[in-house]
């Protein structure tokens, strides 16, 4: 063992500039690295995401929390939060809700958490669906192939955002029926399931065609002739070679969720209050803005920034993980 | 070529008549109870059980089913006796709540829909394909990086914010236009506009982002091909070369992509017209959701799908006339 270390340490001393065979991953990282777009944009979703986690440490070191009325800080006669900015302040910096004197920065922080659990459990869930099903539709093909593939027909051609606001009345009430609590606990398990049930099959269309050239590799060959069971060879042998465009298409449809929801929220079928959301603070701020038009500009300008910064950091990694890409 | 037609319309049929039974399946077996919904807070017993028997909801699902396909063809009648309602062919249902058959609520939203639609659609198609062209020709240079720079923003844009914004500098501080109040063209064709400018800017912007992109890299694609290289060694004009050889290559993604973005929102924008307040389809559709009508649901899913679905059709065939690659022999 210790030779082998030897003798590596010698020839990478004798020749440093010895052409090293370097993977995917190594070069779609290397690329990365020297991408700024990526890194900016990456920062900045580390930091929401870090607040959205800590958001209770947050509020609790600021002495804020996005459900506590506070009157004190509104104009009696109309509940008009006191002082420009919608009230902003020490105590509250993003100032308070029109009529509850809720704190905005808190609800931000708190919408942004909600949001982003929908979006994450969202995604992962077509992940899981359209690997899944693109692996067995393409390993398998035959009827199985053709009668997954006429039902991806069938969800595609659902006008699906149609579909999510006309059931989701009573599915939640389904959801609460089955025994998820009551309320938006319901509302956003129904919203992730049928963004789930809904997404996959954008998905599975693109590993299905991963896997009908992969499954003509050697490797997948030897594994079959060494006697490897269907599903060693579909999740240890074929699987691992699936995640660049898996990862790639995830990236991107994060954004897609998180401005969805949003839109939910605001039509009035997504999270509701009490609880904060992006799309309902928005929603209830064509009631003020003339007075306040920082209700507006607030959480908009923040969702436009979260999913601004998911598609540049998304279309960096295509871009890394694309091996045709010319070097830059 | 006229036999793939004919195929591809008998596919198409097939899946209208899949589609349907799975709308059919999915929004009658799904909520609690449909006949409850008929009538909202003012129910009693009675009327429930009267709906329920005048709905069918007391029949099998496919039973129910046979109802509403026939229904399609020769019409149906609600009930029996004096308290009958009489739904003509081709009916798509009846709405208890605005008592009214549901094609007829359809047709009279469909106005507004379509012109959104249809203006929308020629702003972005036109912006969109035009600045992917430019942005290809001037790839590297800042002409392009602005645009790609733009575009990819554009993209990202939640209409909805941005349909709020727009209301808010336009509308609301700079008072350049009127609230958007809905008339038809012909009946006051300035107020139609100054309604419809808005919507049809909002919506061809966010799009058009979406086309510009596919276009520059379908360009891009396209240009390195060994057939352009042939068409500019032939010493053909520019112009044409773009125009005639790559434009046309590239075009096949962008013509799916604009076949299909159409028939979706001609089966209505339900965002922008709830914020712009106009009386299509997708405030048919929000307002049936908030005060729950299944039957007018049905119907829009159902209409809305029938254009996905005949927008796949016209541009499998227009397919074949624009590449000649995928021409069936």
């Amino acid at each position: 063992m210790s030779q082998v270390v030897e003798t590596e340490s010698r020839a990478s001393e004798a020749d440093p500039s010895d052409v090293k065979g370097r993977s995917l991953t190594q070069i779609a990282w290397g690329r990365l690295r020297r991408d700024k777009t990526f890194i900016v944009s990456t920062i900045i979703l580390a930091f929401f995401l870090l607040a959205a986690i800590f958001a209770p440490v947050i509020t609790g070191f600021l002495g804020v929390d996005p459900y506590s009325l506070d009157p004190d800080v509104l104009d009696p006669a109309g509940g008009k939060p006191i002082g420009p900015w919608g009230g902003a302040s020490w105590e509250h910096p993003l100032g308070v809700e029109w009529g509850t004197g809720r704190d905005i920065f808190a609800r931000l922080i708190y919408g942004l958490r909600i949001s982003l659990l929908i979006a994450f459990s969202a995604t992962i869930l077509v992940v899981i669906l359209g690997t899944l099903f693109g692996i067995i539709s393409g390993y398998a093909r035959g009827w199985v192939d053709a009668s997954i593939g006429r039902l991806m027909d069938l969800i595609l051609a659902f006008p699906f955002f149609l579909i999510i606001l006309a059931l989701s009345g009573t599915m939640t009430q389904r959801l609460t029926d089955l025994g998820v609590p009551e309320g938006n606990a319901s509302r956003i398990t129904y919203l992730i399931l049928v963004l789930g049930i809904f997404g996959w099959p954008y998905l599975a269309r693109i590993v299905r065609g991963e896997v009908l050239s992969l499954r003509e590799r050697e490797f997948v060959e030897s594994a079959v002739s060494l006697g490897a069971s269907t599903p060693r060879i579909l999740f240890r042998e074929i699987l691992p070679n699936l995640w660049a465009p898996i990862l790639v298409y995830a990236t991107l449809l994060l954004p897609v969720y998180v401005a969805t929801e949003a839109v939910l929220s605001f039509l009035g079928v997504g999270v509701l209050p009490p609880d904060p959301s992006f799309g309902a603070m928005l929603g209830a701020s064509t009631q003020y803005w003339t007075l306040v038009p920082s209700y507006l500009f607030i959480p908009g300008t923040l969702l436009v920034i979260i999913v601004v910064a998911f598609n540049l950091a998304g279309d960096s990694v295509r871009d890394a993980l694309d091996p045709k890409a010319a070097k830059r | 070529m006229s036999a793939f037609v004919v195929r591809r319309v008998l596919i198409m049929l097939l899946m209208l008549l899949l589609l349907s039974f799975a709308v059919f399946f999915l929004f009658s077996i799904l909520p609690a109870d449909v006949a409850r919904l008929t009538c909202g807070k003012i129910c009693t017993d009675q009327t429930i059980e009267l709906n329920r028997a005048r709905l069918g909801l007391d029949k099998s699902i496919f039973e129910q089913y046979w109802l509403f396909l026939s229904a399609i063809f020769v019409g149906r009648t609600y009930g029996v006796g004096e308290g009958a309602l009489v739904c003509e062919a081709p009916c798509l249902g009846w709405s208890f709540t605005k008592s009214e058959p549901v094609l007829e609520l359809i047709l009279d939203r469909l106005p507004a829909t379509v012109f959104l639609a249809l203006g929308a659609f020629v702003i972005f198609l036109i912006g969109g394909v035009g600045l992917g062209v430019y942005s290809a020709l001037r790839r590297g240079r800042w002409q392009d990086k602005a645009i790609t720079g733009v575009s990819l923003i554009g993209y990202s844009l939640p209409s909805f914010f941005i349909g709020l914004v727009v209301i808010f500098f336009v509308i609301i501080r700079w008072q350049l236009l009127p609230f958007p109040d809905y008339v038809n063209p012909w009946e006051d064709p300035v107020q139609f506009l100054q309604t419809m400018i808005l919507p049809w800017i909002v919506l061809a912007v966010l799009y058009a982002a979406f086309y510009t992109r596919l276009t520059r890299s379908q360009m891009l694609e396209t240009l390195s091909e060994d057939f352009i290289r042939t068409a500019r060694a032939k010493g053909l004009k520019e112009r044409v070369v773009i125009g005639k050889h790559a434009l046309r290559a590239g075009l096949t993604p962008i013509v799916t992509a604009a076949g299909l973005d159409l028939a979706g929102l001609l089966g209505g924008a339900i965002i922008l017209e709830t914020i712009f307040s106009l009386p299509g389809l997708g405030s048919l559709a929000i307002s049936s959701v908030l005060n729950p009508d299944q039957s007018i649901l049905v119907g829009i899913t159902l209409i809305t799908a029938t254009f996905i679905i005949v927008a796949n059709l016209i541009v499998d065939i227009l397919y074949a006339f624009i590449d000649p690659r995928v021409r069936p022999t």
